[in-house]
């Protein structure tokens, strides 16, 4: 008796323990897809509550800054005219606000009237996701909302490719994010005689170059970049081929160099294999860092370089800014209508206002020192010495963003980025670091981890 | 004939307590049917299915029947994974089992007449009110590159450059395992004391009295009685051990490195959530469920293997 006491006893335990982790739950089947007839009801019918999700303050404050007729309520609340504005900011953390969107919009229509979303924020990252979803949770903006290619004309064509799928545009977006690379004069001075960015250009205009200067700043004790993940979206953004083609997981080229050469870098103590975002890339924004340049889009110059602080070198204006060894994107906000919404023409005003209207564009650069995507806008500002960067001592970099958002080539998205980016990045590092002895052992692990993320995909 | 009525009375008294014992065990069954055995039983069911959102697209349930279990056995996860886990659980217990039964034989021993006792055994059981996640938190900025430790230990020029605790396995490991350490050894401390406690005191004396050294009287007398507690201890900390999740994915940020080597088996069900995986997760718990299954049942065979027959 006793030991069948003692026996199941055990079993309830273990199973009592083993279950605790593992509850599961089947999720909520998708719904069907909001009509058409739902999404463009007539503007007297239209929707009191307009719910905008997104996972920073960044777009709220262009909105409450830009758009006519906004009044602020509170911190995540507004007005306008009688419609109520709510944002619900879901942090992007741990995927968060993905997992927030997959369990919302594909239930969107069927939602009560005042929860209903009616604009969701998307990053290039993972936009086709949303925008190639089928069946569709974002809106057409020409077919659904209504905005013309006349009112698109002046955006640059890689924001629009990013949003498009199967031919049809379901975003907008006010920004671009070309970026270029920035380096500190001081150093560039004391390692290469000067800090004239147009001598400094050649020294970093391709890759070879590039790794050959980093062997000179080596010696003069600094490092070229913090980590070899700065260079990763310079190389990536420049690849042939998408992270994954025909359900096979695919490196291009272009993907093998950064390998490459990032493992000579970091062998060599030219740079780090530092997590972007972490103390010690944080770090080299301060004076007493050793860190030559940062690869960056306009928001990252004005925003993250520490320009506040005592003691960075943004605060004395120390950078300045040259386009390197390859153009780049890293970021930017794409605005998409929901399917299902109830407010589908204050949706489509919000769009054409703050994303087609030149003087609303002009105000962001001027505010907001975005890169706005809009073209007349950015090459008159990019003439005009009022808009010169501080933080770069007085460069006004627009012209060398102008050329680059020209160049950008955003046809080899894939549904799968995020997930590839990160792993690859992650296994590399290992690499880099030296835990994974070869580079087709790193290979393995990184198509393992994609593997796991996206069960569908094979190598 | 008032006899048997007598007696008919007293036993349908009987069986009125019993009914009240019945009602009272309720909540418990309620609660486990409701959280705990549907959960498992659905977790089994999951696991013979191909389950999992790409995106926003749903795919399946489709029934693979053992295909699931072929594919984390056959590609080694299970194993490598499981190794991980014993590895960071064996680093953390044998400090904790040794520091414990020591802390817990000089708080009860009467002769030594410690003071301040309360307040220590406050003092050893305070990090276990540290949420996990927040320790690890504080363990990954103190052991970061340019933290606090690598510049006290360049300074005092004990390292020429400093140390990349995260990039190396055994560091990590060891991290982990020492975090574990000092957050539970309180615990086992509080329930080794209780046991040793409950230990007659005139077995003591007539050791005492018998000339028996300190030693002898731990090893002899302190440690056999006290075995049903250590095997109690032994075995829920081996189960928690299996389930270590919290320190290991906050030390580093979900990913188990270096190269996986501090990725357990619940950060490594964790993996499969991102895709809403419920099949190859639900495999996996069913392996754990046997696991932790057939380790509980060794240990209560040891542990009463003189008592039953």
């Amino acid at each position: 008796m006793k030991k069948l006491a003692s026996v199941l006893l055990s079993a309830l335990m273990a199973a009592s323990l083993v279950a605790c982790g593992t509850a599961t739950d089947a999720g909520t089947p998708a719904e069907p897809a909001a009509t058409e007839e739902t999404t463009t009801a007539a503007a007297g019918e239209e929707g009191k509550v307009l719910n905008i999700y997104c996972w920073n303050e960044e777009f709220k404050s262009r909105l409450e800054d830009h758009y006519p007729g906004y009044e602020k309520v509170d911190a995540t609340s507004g007005k306008i005219g009688d419609v109520t504005v709510n944002f619900v900011i879901t942090p992007s953390d741990d995927n968060a606000y993905q997992n927030k969107l997959d369990e919302v919009l594909p239930a969107n229509a069927s939602a009560a009237a005042d929860d209903k979303v009616d604009i969701f924020l998307v990053e290039a990252d993972y936009a086709l996701k949303y925008t190639g979803a089928e069946p569709a949770v974002a809106l057409d903006v020409k077919g659904d909302l209504g905005l013309t290619d006349a009112d698109l004309a002046n955006q640059y064509q890689y924001t629009k490719d990013v949003v498009t799928s199967n031919g049809v545009l379901r975003g907008v977006s006010w920004q671009g994010c070309p970026g270029v690379l920035v380096y500190r004069r001081d150093i560039a001075t004391e390692v290469f005689g000067t800090d004239d960015p147009a001598e400094i250009a050649p020294l970093l205009a391709d890759w070879d170059k590039f790794n050959e200067a980093a062997g000179k700043l080596k010696e003069a004790g600094y490092t070229i970049t913090c980590s070899a993940n700065d260079t990763f979206r310079v190389y990536s953004n420049n690849v042939t081929t998408p992270w994954v083609v025909d359900g096979k997981i695919n490196i291009d080229k272009n993907i093998e160099k950064w390998v490459n050469d990032s493992k000579a870098l970091v062998d060599a103590g030219e740079t780090g294999t530092y997590d972007l975002w972490g103390d010690e890339w944080n770090a080299g924004f301060m004076k007493d860092g050793k860190v030559f340049s940062y690869f960056g889009p306009a928001w990252l110059i004005n925003f993250c370089m520490a320009a506040d602080e005592e003691g960075s070198v943004a605060h004395d204006g120390g950078w300045a800014a040259v386009e390197g060894p390859q153009g780049f994107n890293w970021g930017g906000t794409w605005i998409c209508g929901a399917q299902g919404t109830d407010n589908p023409t204050l949706v489509a005003d919000i769009m054409k206002q703050l994303t087609c209207t030149e003087s609303v564009m002009t105000d962001i650069v001027k505010k907001d020192s975005d890169f706005v995507n809009n073209k007349p806008a950015m090459e008159a500002a990019a003439k005009d010495d009022s808009f010169a960067f501080p933080i770069l001592g007085g460069q006004n970099p627009l012209a060398m963003f102008c050329a680059g958002a020209d160049k950008i080539s955003m046809a080899n998205i894939s549904n799968y980025d995020q997930g590839c980016t990160e792993e690859f990045q992650n296994a590399m590092k290992n690499y880099f670091d030296g835990n994974y002895k070869t580079y087709d052992e790193a290979l393995e692990a990184f198509y393992k981890a994609v593997e796991e993320k996206y069960p569908e995909l094979t190598h | 004939m008032s006899d048997k009525k007598y007696k008919h009375k007293q036993k349908s008294m009987v069986v009125s307590y019993n009914r009240w014992g019945y009602i009272f065990l309720i909540p418990f069954f309620v609660v486990y049917l409701v959280f705990q055995f549907i959960p498992l039983v659905t977790t089994i069911y999951n696991s013979f299915f191909e389950n999992y959102r790409s995106g926003l697209t749903q795919i399946g349930p489709n029934f693979v029947g053992l295909q699931n279990y072929i594919t984390i056995v056959t590609n080694g996860d299970l194993i490598n994974y499981s190794k991980n886990t014993m590895i960071m659980w064996i680093i953390g217990f044998i400090p904790q089992i040794f520091f414990s039964l020591l802390l817990g034989a000089w708080f009860t021993d009467p002769s030594l007449r410690l003071k301040g006792q309360r307040f220590f055994k406050t003092v050893i059981y305070l990090p276990n009110l540290i949420m996990a996640s927040a320790f690890s938190m504080l363990f990954f900025t103190l052991f970061s590159d340019n933290g606090p430790i690598n510049s006290i230990l360049v300074n005092l020029h004990l390292l020429a450059q400093p140390f990349k605790f995260m990039s190396n396995a055994t560091a990590v490991r060891c991290l982990v395992g020492f975090m574990n350490f000092v957050m539970w050894f309180g615990n086992t401390t509080i329930l080794l004391m209780a046991g040793m406690m409950g230990i007659d005191q005139s077995l003591f004396e007539a050791a005492e009295v018998d000339g028996a050294t300190s030693t002898q009287v731990f090893w002899k007398i302190t440690l056999p009685i006290l075995r049903p507690i250590l095997v109690y201890v032994l075995i829920t900390s081996l189960i928690g051990g299996l389930q270590m999740f919290d320190v290991p994915q906050i030390l580093t940020n979900g990913t188990g490195d270096p190269a996986r080597s501090s990725m357990t088996l619940i950060m490594f069900l964790n993996k499969h959530l991102f895709s809403k995986n419920f099949g190859m997760g639900g495999a996996l718990s069913v392996f754990l469920f046997i696991i932790t299954g057939i380790l509980s049942m060794i240990v209560f065979k040891i542990s009463y293997a003189g008592e039953v027959k």
